[in-house]
């Protein structure tokens, strides 16, 4: 049962990263505009790096 | 350069010259309220972001904006001129735009997913037959990620139901703390003293599942909001001043009496007024309904809401802002706003139900348990296990699932539902009232018989105007191919003035171009006056068929002549119309009208409808209208495409029944449940299944598509 002592921690590590992810994509306003996000891969002209706005 | 026409553009022009040129960017927002796909995104991005003003431009499609980095202070007239050029209708937002989201909420949901995904994954090592001192391991460890997180994600559900507690009331937040708190208590005891059941992945799935509706639901009433908010601020709130004989621009909030206002042609007059000298020719119609323009000479009254028809004139102020008529219909409204009775929604009354039902039930079993076998503990066990189970988790999406696609349903059509219960209210009514001047009809100017030189040379001038007026008559002359003008200019206040083959060609204020009031139109020595005449919008008669075909009884008020009110009617196929009405007759009518058990929804635009709009059950108002008058609707039709009518409500109706069908899944879950928790043999596997089984059939019936029609 001592492998437990690395799993749960690990499964939590894990867990935290996710979240520290999510908590990184709502700093980023990623939810800001979820319809235009979505559809904006269909541009021709979309810009991988927009001028910042 | 484009002329400006009105004084909020002149203002604008101003404040760019005077803004300082620092290097410093500052974003300003546009309102687009036509964007519906990414070409149009594309258009506008491509348009605007070539301009050298403008540093950066993004859309944002969900909230039909354009967010624009450039120099503080810029204006953005020549954007919207642009924008206009290529097709898109803007109007100017207000600086920086609002932060969306309840973003908050989500950061809680964040975490309560996080929360609950890893106590799930140990729980299920649990349920699985974890034993002795690894299930009390595992315990302790949901303990320490369940108990911090159920604290602060939870947090809105304990406010809230602190704050109904205190108020003395119950509401859904009560049964929700409670089911919380009993659930994370029983269960930490449960851990300390190594018991079998714990039921923290219940109470953060409980927490999960209830933020994410709450979440739908802010974020939906969020983007309509802001959207109305952007939308009233249309209105201009600057008017220009006569400082020394020289038009300033200046707040409408810092006029004082006895102010000299200058009016260009087409705008409104911000306060109560009188005219100094001439006369000018004013639409009244904001007001009054009538729609016919009346003359003002001098030494008249001008009345806030009126919109100047010719012009320039200069005008003296006779009250400051604060004491305008305006003003005081919108206090008049908010008072019978606050008189009508309040409207309790579906949610509230299921949980005045359900509160009491389900405690009363839990207590019930814990005492029958108690004086069974005589074991407190048990006794207990039963009862808060019967609370967890029946949290109203189901009744919690219920509504705002179902809400939140209506609504965002009714907004990519162009609807705006500005009110919560708006949707509910809407699918009670039986009686639909219009006003007539300015939402079923407006006015436009009535194509003169010339020659088809002529024509063509009047478009082309149309076209190079901004005015309202222009734009209805450009729609009004389809067949015809305009000419080609050389040095177009827009003579502010004025009109328009071109040269056409060497001749002075000119369409603008009659005063301006002869004699005379109204708008003409000058070819060379020829000049034209052009009526005025009131024509029915396009959407009208349709969507008045429409709703009398399902049954509604369709009445028009209008505070125009009998006699045309009448014709008008005739023309529309309504059977039930009112003539020469006030603002109080209106406001009469449908009291009396819901006093005989008619729930009514209004629709008008003026400030003689607002009253009439506050006191209905359900009251809509076209984007067009006065920001009193929209404030006082439930529902803002962007775009005055009437159709829009019959549709909202035929959505509100879909909407009600999904939510009623919603509670059916719910109140089934429930009573398949019960009987489980109640003869003690719940356990935390059987919660979670049942939760999470009945939020998601709950969700997913609300995100159904509506029921397929069958094509005729």
């Amino acid at each position: 049962m001592n492998v437990l002592l690395l799993l749960v921690p690990c499964s939590l590590i894990l867990g935290t990263l996710a979240l520290v992810g999510f908590l990184w994509t709502l700093r980023a306003d990623q939810y800001d505009d979820l319809e235009g996000d979505a559809q904006r891969m269909l541009l021709d002209t979309d810009d991988s790096q927009p001028r910042d706005s | 350069m484009n002329g400006a026409a009105c004084p909020g553009c002149v203002a604008g022009t101003e404040a760019a010259e005077q803004a300082a040129s620092s290097g410093a960017m500052a974003t300003h927002a546009l309102i687009v309220p036509t964007i519906h796909c990414m070409a149009c995104v594309s258009t506008i991005e491509k348009v605007l972001n070539a301009r050298p003003d403008i540093k950066a431009a993004r859309v944002n499609l969900s909230r039909k904006q354009v967010a624009i980095t450039a120099t503080p202070g810029e204006d953005p007239t020549p954007w919207i001129a642009a924008l206009s050029d290529a097709g898109f209708e803007a109007h100017e937002g207000r600086d920086a735009p609002a932060q969306t989201g309840p973003d908050g909420l989500l950061l809680r949901i964040g975490i309560a997913g996080f929360a609950m995904m890893n106590v799930m994954l140990l729980s299920v090592a649990v349920w699985s037959g974890a034993s002795e001192s690894t299930r009390d391991l595992f315990h302790w460890v949901s303990a320490l990620i369940a108990l911090p997180a159920a604290i602060f994600c939870a947090e809105p559900f304990f406010a809230s139901a602190w704050s109904a507690l205190r108020a003395g009331r119950a509401n859904m937040d009560v049964p929700i703390s409670v089911a919380i708190i009993l659930a994370c208590g029983m269960s930490l005891h449960e851990t300390m003293v190594g018991g079998e059941e714990a039921y923290f992945d219940a109470a953060l799935s409980l927490t999960f599942f209830l933020l994410s509706g709450r979440y739908l639901e802010q974020r939906m009433r969020q983007t309509a909001r802001s959207a109305a908010a952007d939308l009233a601020a249309l209105e201009p709130r600057r008017v220009m001043v006569l400082q020394d004989g020289a038009p300033v621009s200046c707040p409408i909030d810092d006029i004082v009496r006895g102010d000299t206002l200058w009016l260009a042609s087409g705008s409104r007059v911000p306060v109560d007024a009188v005219l100094e000298k001439g006369s000018v020719q004013v639409d009244r119609s904001a007001l009054t309904g009538e729609s016919d323009p009346i003359i003002v000479h001098a030494g008249g009254n001008l009345i806030a809401g009126d919109v100047t028809l010719s012009g320039p004139v200069e005008a003296r102020a006779t009250v400051a802002a604060a004491g305008s008529t305006l003003r005081r219909m919108v206090e008049l409204a908010e008072q019978a706003e606050a008189s009508k009775s309040i409207y309790t929604s579906l949610a509230d009354r299921a949980s005045h139900f359900y509160t009491p039902v389900v405690h009363t039930l839990a207590l019930v079993a814990g005492l029958a348990w108690y004086f069974y076998d005589g074991d407190g503990h048990h006794a207990l066990m039963v009862a808060v296990s019967t609370l967890i189970i029946t949290c109203p988790c189901a009744l919690g999406l219920a509504v705002p699932a179902v809400a939140t696609v209506s609504t965002g349903r009714l907004f990519r059509a162009g609807a705006l539902v500005k009110s919560e219960t708006a949707l509910e209210r809407m699918a009670q009514v039986d009686t639909v009232v219009f006003d007539k001047t300015g939402t079923l009809s407006t006015a436009a100017l009535r194509v003169p018989e010339l020659t088809t030189d002529e024509l063509r040379v009047l478009k082309a001038l149309a076209q190079a105007s901004q005015h309202p007026l222009s734009r209805g008559l450009v729609a009004n002359m389809d067949g015809v191919d305009p000419a080609h003008l050389d040095s177009v200019q827009e003579v502010t206040g004025r009109g328009v003035e071109a040269e056409f083959n060497g001749q002075t060609v000119r369409l603008g204020a009659a005063d301006w171009i002869g004699e005379g009031h109204g708008t003409a139109f000058q070819m060379g020595g020829r000049v034209t006056a052009l009526e005025r005449q009131e024509v029915a919008l396009p959407s009208a008669a349709p969507a008045i068929a429409e709703l009398e075909a399902e049954g509604y009884r369709v009445e028009i008020l209008s505070g125009d002549t009998p006699a045309r009110a009448a014709a008008f009617a005739r023309q529309m196929g309504v059977e039930h119309v009112h003539a020469a009405m006030t603002p109080e007759a209106k406001l009469d009518h449908i009291k009396a009208l819901q006093a005989k058990g008619a729930r009514v929804v209004m629709i008008g635009d003026g400030l003689n409808d607002t009253l009439a709009l506050s006191e209905a059950w359900a009251s809509m108002a076209p984007g067009s209208a006065l920001e009193a008058s929209q404030n006082a609707a439930d529902l803002v039709l962007l775009g005055g495409d009437l159709s829009m009518v019959p549709h909202s409500l035929r959505q509100a109706k879909a909407s009600r029944r999904r939510i009623l069908e919603n509670f059916g899944a719910a109140a089934t879950y429930n009573m398949i449940s019960i009987p489980f928790a109640v003869a003690g043999l719940a356990t935390p596997f059987l919660a979670a299944l049942a939760m999470s089984t009945s939020s998601v059939v709950v969700t997913v019936n609300a995100l159904r598509g509506p029921k397929r029609k069958v094509q005729s």
